[in-house]
């Protein structure tokens, strides 16, 4: 899906005298398009996402036909989605951010108490959320770039700490639904010709940063980092300043992804988000984008989280005991993985052969 | 900005350059006119690289002059150095293997279409007219991952045009080339000078500096000895220039009568790597592994001793065949395998000295299963005190202690299991000049004993004084074998630098 709009036709011109190693391809521009969307990984997780809905559905038909089960199939799926796009900017410069779920759940917290304890309006609100969930993102992005420790190790410690700052802040209080206006906790129920709201908010997000990571300059050197870090500062980017605005901007879309939760499901609690890093991070693997970083697009990531969630919705209506839901996403994970390897090395590996046959 | 009438693209006079206590640089100036291929010659560690690197901006110099046309310019980044026109083709070529070629050339620097976009057709078309100009045929599109050495390296000379760099600097870019893409090389580096580029091409194969470039300029021990043009001058004269050095006394080897053969190595061979490698190392003698970086010196001792697998060959020690790739089987054959980065391969950094000792006979140590940290001060402590070496205690962290007594305990780590072989690499690198006449008084010592050494070494002083035999490896060839008398810098460099008569 990645190269479709740049395809251009004008290599079939290069007649040269030397050695012709690695010769052009000679599709034409619609073939190209074709091949390559065909054979993306986005698409084939599409199908699957598609078959689960369709087993679903014969199963039990009001899980698609019904004005509520449309509605959940794609509000649900929302905080996941906001959080998998920051997610995987994060990954494709070969880091993590772990501290996600802790981020979700201070700003969760944060949105409800500046509606009780404040008069602010929802849109100030909302934008204290994205920014706190920046600026701790920011912290995280600044020791990862500074510290020259793994992102893995920082965001495991910033997980804890920030969750504890929620602890400790809210203690056994919660926020309610009725302590949140109604402008505000509509935003969970409203639909655009029968799309969520929230749902059109978190596609605008994935959409704006797909576009960021095919188009803009910045996105382009995010991959070129992940793909060989040494290589990236060789070539003199900025690499620093990238993956902290990599990790800012996770942190952000966490922010975002509170303030959602909070509208979604009106009460909040310390423990709001606990463990969602790890859907994410699952949710971007899924997606297939790389784990060491330089490959895979959002729109693969955004995927994954709406499968992943779909899949936790559909498995008890088919009748999987409770018992294998957990480990049936795992091995759907692991699968994604080894499915990655397998192609990467047979890429790799007729990559090479073209050339030996040059 | 007006270049001013006659200087050189690229000048450097007295750039010095140290890491901490190490000198790599000690004086370079290196002096390349537009229009002109200089190469740039030396031994091992001479400081090529890291005058590269300077001029790349990878490294910023302590002292000494830069100039880029001229005018003096100081680079603390390599996006610094990029922008004043200056490419580097390092010996590997860094690119992006997940992106595509395109992208490659473009990184950081994109065409932009309306509204901040990247225009990949124009990219895609640029890089096309890119590789049209020069006489390659590769897809714009296909991913650099896959790609041989030498269509990387044309993928980096697409880079350096596009930049439009007026100095080029090529460090080793043949050294993983086959005969067709060093002529494909040469023709574009001919075709970039013509057009009035600066360019500095590192090598060792002589008959290619004879073949591709205008003047050279020797570096040896960090600093510059002189500049030649290449139609005065000849292999013999750049010889002299390279190695220039009396033998000192620095090396006491002790002569010790030689026994019967300990190793035995036949036709080993790994593609790729060497081919059909011959040798045997006597009881009592040190035989010297001499070559380039690169020629594939370790890579055979690594495979002698099982750490990595050959194709074809044998390896006999004491006369008993030894399995390949199957380093416990060699160790408890008696071999013993001092690696080079011994920091990461031979010593458990942060343990303590009795550990590290003790790590390779833990088993014979160990009582009903436990390992008591009393039975590895046992174990230790007669070796350690014949070394010499200097820790306080053996709980003291090895991390702490110098790179020669680093280097002390990991020998008696390996003496520790009683070996009849032992291979060290590059025993003394990294290890000041004192220590060094300890190691070397060590392996003398050792091999008076009667224990057979096979040692590896890239600096042609320490291998000319210590070995009482020279095995000169050149592009994963054996091409020499000298005795001790008969071995002189210059024959020993020559079959180093023999690459004419190795490849076909």
């Amino acid at each position: 899906m990645t190269e479709t709009k740049a395809a251009e036709t004008d290599t079939g011109t290069a007649e040269h005298a030397h050695t012709e190693l690695v010769a052009p391809s000679q599709f034409t521009r619609g073939r190209r398009i074709y091949e390559t969307v065909v054979r993306s990984r986005e698409t084939s997780i599409l199908l699957v996402l598609l078959l689960v809905i369709a087993a679903a559905t014969v199963k039990s038909p009001s899980f698609l036909f019904s004005a509520n089960s449309w509605r959940d199939l794609l509000l649900t799926p929302s905080v996941l989605l906001l959080l998998a796009a920051g997610q995987c900017v994060v990954i494709i410069t070969r880091n993590v951010d772990l501290s996600v779920g802790s981020v979700l759940g201070l700003t969760a917290y944060l949105t409800g108490r500046l509606f009780i304890d404040t008069g602010l309006p929802v849109v100030a609100i909302v934008l204290c959320g994205v920014l706190v969930g920046a600026a701790l993102g920011a912290v995280n992005g600044l020791l990862v770039g500074y510290g020259k420790v793994p992102a893995l190790v920082i965001t495991l410690g910033t997980l804890y700490v920030y969750r504890g700052a929620v602890l400790s802040w809210a203690g056994s209080n919660r926020v309610n639904a009725s302590d949140l206006p109604d402008s505000f906790s509509n935003l969970g129920t409203q639909t655009v010709a029968s799309v969520p709201v929230l749902f059109i908010l978190a596609l605008c997000v994935v959409l704006a940063v797909g576009y960021y990571l095919h188009t803009a300059r910045g996105g382009r050197e995010l991959y070129a980092i992940g793909s060989d870090p040494d290589a990236a500062v060789l070539y003199g980017l900025a690499v620093r300043r990238r993956v902290i605005s990599a990790f800012v901007l996770s942190g952000g879309l966490a922010g975002l992804a509170g303030v959602v939760y909070a509208a979604r499901y009106g009460s909040v609690s310390s423990g709001a988000g606990s463990g969602i890093e790890l859907q994410a991070v699952a949710a971007v693997v899924i997606g297939g984008v790389a784990i060491f970083g330089g490959s895979g697009t959002v729109w693969g990531a955004a995927i994954g989280a709406v499968l992943l969630v779909t899949i936790n919705r559909v498995l008890p209506i088919v009748g999987i005991p409770d018992f294998w839901q957990q480990a049936l996403v795992g091995g759907l994970i692991l699968g994604a993985i080894v499915l990655d390897r397998v192609m990467s090395q047979r890429r790799a590996r007729l990559l090479i052969e073209a050339r030996d046959e040059a | 900005m007006e270049s001013v009438v006659g200087a050189p693209a690229l000048e450097l006079s007295g750039v010095t350059k140290a890491f901490g206590p190490v000198v790599a640089l000690r004086s370079g100036s290196l002096s390349v006119q537009g229009g002109s291929i200089h190469a740039l010659v030396g031994e091992n560690g001479a400081g090529k690289s890291t005058l590269v690197k300077v001029v790349a901006g990878v490294y910023r110099r302590d002292g000494g002059i830069l100039r880029l046309d001229g005018e003096d310019v100081d680079f603390g980044s390599t996006a610094e150095s990029k922008a004043a026109g200056v490419a580097v083709i390092y010996q590997e070529p860094t690119l992006f293997p997940d992106l595509s070629v395109t992208e490659n050339i473009f990184m950081g620097r994109q065409i932009l279409g309306p509204g901040r976009r990247i225009d990949r057709r124009a990219m895609y078309a640029e890089a096309a007219r890119l590789f049209a100009g020069l006489g390659v045929n590769i897809d714009p599109r296909r991913p650099a991952l896959g790609l041989s050495i030498a269509d990387q390296q044309i993928i980096e000379i697409a880079k350096a045009i596009s930049l439009d760099a007026r100095v080029l600097i090529m460090d080793e870019p043949t050294a993983a080339l086959s005969g067709v893409e060093v002529e494909r090389l040469f023709a574009v580096a001919r075709r970039l000078r013509d057009e009035g580029r600066a360019l500095v091409f590192i090598s060792h194969r002589f008959d290619e500096v004879f073949a591709l470039c205008d003047t050279v300029t020797v570096m040896r021990d960090g600093a510059y000895v002189d500049t030649l043009p290449v139609a005065d001058t000849d292999v013999d004269q750049i010889v002299a220039l390279m190695v220039g050095r009396e033998v000192g006394e620095l090396f006491p080897k002790t002569p010790a009568t030689i026994g019967g053969p300990v190793l035995e190595v036949e036709h080993l061979t790994s593609r790729g790597l060497f081919h059909d490698i011959s040798f045997e190392v006597r009881a009592g003698e040190i035989v010297g592994l001499a070559g380039l970086v690169g020629a594939g010196r370790s890579e055979i001792a690594r495979a002698v001793f099982g750490v990595d697998g050959y194709e074809s060959g044998a390896v006999r020690l004491n006369g008993v065949p030894v399995r390949r790739h199957d380093p416990r089987a060699a160790i408890r054959a008696g071999m013993a395998f001092i690696p080079e980065d011994r920091r990461r391969q031979g010593l458990v950094i942060d343990a303590s000295v009795a550990a590290n000792v003790a790590g390779v006979v833990r088993s014979s140590l160990t009582r009903a299963g436990l390992l008591t940290r009393a039975a590895e001060n046992r174990a230790a402590a007669p070796w350690a005190a014949r070394l010499e070496v200097k820790t306080n205690a053996l709980d003291m962290n090895a991390a702490t202690m110098s790179g020669g007594n680093q280097q002390k305990v990991v020998i008696a780590k390996w003496l520790a299991t009683d070996p009849t072989l032992l291979i060290i690499d590059e025993p003394t690198r990294g290890i000041d000049v004192g220590t060094k006449a300890e190691v070397h008084r060590l392996l003398s010592e050792l091999a008076g004993r009667g224990l057979a050494i096979l040692m590896i070494s890239s600096e042609l002083p320490e291998v000319l004084g210590m070995a009482d035999r020279v095995l000169v490896v050149c592009e994963g060839h054996l091409t020499a074998d000298i005795p001790q008398d008969e071995a002189t810098p210059e024959n020993v460099m020559r079959a180093a630098t023999r690459s004419d008569e190795v490849r076909s």
